[in-house]
């Protein structure tokens, strides 16, 4: 059983940020959950049932690929390496959390599963999740993601969960988590919240990055046995920060290894549509946690824009912010151009369709690759695959024959 | 007279109070003002004033729009403390501050304590704030003869309860039952037990709210709480019938007080 590198306070707080602001209403429930948690964190039953269900249904452990080609084509002075999330089971880091939640609900016995989802990932991962355990599922999903998303809104509804497109606020994955929170407050008792992410009131940020933690084992032994040494550069993209914090947190005590968080440039830090919390935030608390939000002056959360769905929200993992304040992440941003490019190249290169959230942690690989010193390794973590962006892909692209079969198609239904 | 003495005092006149809802800016600044009127008139004896939110986590469909639109139309911390000032200056009724836990956190916790007593107000209620979180928040509401007013709800379990009432403040405020604002709320056996289990601990007024819309919910709880709460209800009945129909609720709703 992995030992976890860094632990909330007693409080669920990391440092300055966490804590649990929460209605009085979820009280028990949330005392139910961090109870439920302790005790499977602190059986290594729990941990060993959660890595055999990974091996059996998800493909773990997820390689760790060679880019060569993609190396020399940005110069060849070091090596890249890729650490496989994409080939997970529904196709990104997802499922590492929802198995691992899922097997917790077992425990607690309870019946049904509720979850938010952006991108729509979250949601295929969890309607999967509940269609193997045998558990009801509703999804939220904002109505902006619904329309941009519509391939993982289909999978959802086979996979037998209910979908609820929610129309409040911006309509984007903070309205969607606004909603599974009022579902929970009154379907508590039978129900399980499944968190997405590393945010929200603890215990979540602690749960969900234990279970994706896994990433980051795993990277640390194949890096090890590949090279005889670790990474000297690690870069994941940064939404609400559980593929990043996956693949960090099991490297923080290796001062060597620089870790690089890579946020939502959008159209360009300066025209103010991004996600880059870390860029244009402060510190807040909503969604039941203290973090850097992207708000005004009188703490009214502002829209946030990505191409990327899963990186479009306001908020960041309350343990990226700490690690943040004591510079142990660096934070920085790629625009929605520079992310196009970086997903091209890397089809071209090396055969691999990166989701256009992971193609943001390539990116930046791209854009800082004059600094990177010489004979350097880098690892980056492709947390899922790109397949499901299609649509938004082939648009940004500008693929005319595409744009004619979507229209060909269009005429025949 | 402190809130908990201006209450006990008004108990003498009915056998329940009465106190009312309005998110600041919601439909506007101006019929908040004719909400106000009409619950000035109808002597309703205490009003909370929301105060908008992006993220209102703990409402439901109706309160989420009328926070959202409230936001859409401009409203900014100014026109929320304008609006407490000239109600408190106007209106015999005290008036308390709802605000989801940002706001007070963005303003700073003293500024915001400052706030509400230089605008006339005479506590506040934070619903995603738990009493661990308040931090010096119980000492500058102190400082300012503010009443920080406490939630309780069914699924506490008994020591919390007991903690949070010996943590109130003014009165406290008991959740009917689980979920968000604005739906139907059974009276049941549930609901009288819970109030039973609150009354155990505290000896401030009980408030009872969360899904509270007839006079018979009022009369119901004679003897069982001191203090009805009706948003939503209310808010329905603006937006269905206007003003007349409006005051014409409100007006049952005082009557259903004795």
């Amino acid at each position: 059983m992995p030992t976890q590198t860094i632990s909330p306070d007693i409080s669920g707080y990391y440092g300055d940020y966490g804590g649990m602001f929460i209605p009085e209403i979820l009280r028990t429930t949330f005392e139910e959950l961090i109870s439920a948690f302790k005790e499977a964190k602190a059986d290594p039953e729990f941990w060993q049932s959660y890595v055999n269900v990974m091996q059996n249904y998800s493909c773990r452990p997820t390689p760790v690929t060679p880019l060569e080609n993609f190396a020399k084509s940005l110069g060849g002075r070091f090596q890249v390496f890729c650490k496989r999330e994409d080939l997970n089971h529904t196709g990104a880091h997802k499922a590492n959390n929802v198995m691992g939640q899922g097997l917790l609900v077992q425990r607690m016995g309870k019946q049904r599963v509720i979850a938010e989802t952006g991108a729509g990932q979250h949601g295929v991962a969890t309607a999967t999740m509940a269609a193997k355990m045998g558990f009801e599922c509703t999804i939220y999903m904002g109505s902006v993601d619904v329309e941009r998303q519509r391939p993982n809104v289909f999978w959802m509804e086979q996979l037998g969960a209910e979908v609820i497109s929610v129309t409040e606020g911006t309509a984007t994955l903070k309205d969607a988590i606004n909603a599974a929170m009022r579902d929970w407050a009154e379907s508590m008792e039978t129900t399980h919240y499944v968190l997405g992410t590393t945010c929200g009131p603890h215990p979540f940020p602690e749960m969900v990055s234990w279970f994706q933690s896994i990433i980051g084992h795993e990277s640390r032994e194949q890096m090890l046995k590949l090279n005889s040494k670790l990474p000297d550069r690690i870069y994941a993209c940064v939404g609400g920060g559980s593929n990043a914090s996956g693949i960090f947190l099991p490297f923080l005590e290796d001062e060597s290894v620089e870790l690089v968080g890579v946020e939502a440039g959008g159209h360009g830090i300066d025209s103010g549509k991004h996600a880059a919390r870390f860029s244009g935030g402060t510190v807040g608390i909503a969604q039941g946690y203290k973090t850097y939000f992207f708000q005004d002056d009188e703490g009214q959360m502002l829209h946030t824009h990505s191409i990327a769905a899963g990186l479009d929200y306001i908020g960041v993992s309350p343990i990226l912010s700490h690690l943040h304040d004591k510079k142990r992440i660096r934070f920085t941003s790629a625009t929605d151009e520079e992310v196009i490019s970086a997903t091209k190249l890397l089809i071209r290169t090396e055969g691999i369709i990166p989701a256009l959230e992971s193609a943001h942690a390539f990116a930046s690989v791209i854009e800082e690759a004059r600094d990177i010193p010489d004979g350097a390794q880098v690892l980056i973590n492709l947390s899922g695959r790109g397949d499901k962006d299609i649509f938004n892909i082939a648009e940004a692209i500008g693929d005319h024959k595409w744009q004619e079969f979507l229209e060909k198609k269009a005429l025949k239904s | 007279m402190n809130l908990t003495e201006y209450l006990n005092n008004r108990l003498k006149k009915h056998k329940i109070l009465l106190m009312t809802h309005a998110v600041v800016g919601y439909p506007s600044l101006e019929e908040n003002w004719k909400m106000l009127e009409a619950m000035g008139e109808a002597d309703v004896d205490l009003v909370e004033l929301q105060m908008p939110f992006s993220e209102p986590s703990a409402d439901g469909p109706l309160f989420v729009k009328a926070n959202q639109d409230a936001l859409r139309n401009g409203v900014r911390w100014k026109d929320y403390f304008d609006l407490m000032k000239s109600a408190s200056e106007r209106f015999n009724f005290p008036v308390l501050m709802m605000n989801y836990c940002n706001t007070a956190f963005s303003m700073g916790f003293e500024a915001y304590c400052s706030n509400i007593r230089i605008h006339g107000g005479e506590g506040f209620i934070i619903p995603d704030l738990p009493f661990e979180e308040f931090g010096e928040l119980f000492e500058l509401s102190r400082d300012q003869e503010l009443d920080p007013i406490m939630l309780c709800t069914p699924t506490n379990t008994e020591k919390r309860l007991q903690n949070i009432c010996e943590k109130g403040s003014g009165f406290i405020y008991c959740v009917a039952r689980k979920g968000v604002t604005g739906q139907n709320t059974e009276l049941d056996r549930h609901a009288d037990d819970f109030l039973r289990q609150c009354r155990k601990y505290s000896n401030l007024p009980l408030a009872l709210g969360f899904g509270l819309s007839k006079p018979e919910d009022l009369c119901q709880l004679h003897g069982k709480a001191e203090i009805a709460i009706i948003g939503s209800a209310l808010l329905k009945t603006w937006e269905a019938e206007g003003e007349p129909g409006y005051r014409k609720h409100l007006m049952s709703l005082a009557d259903a007080r004795d």
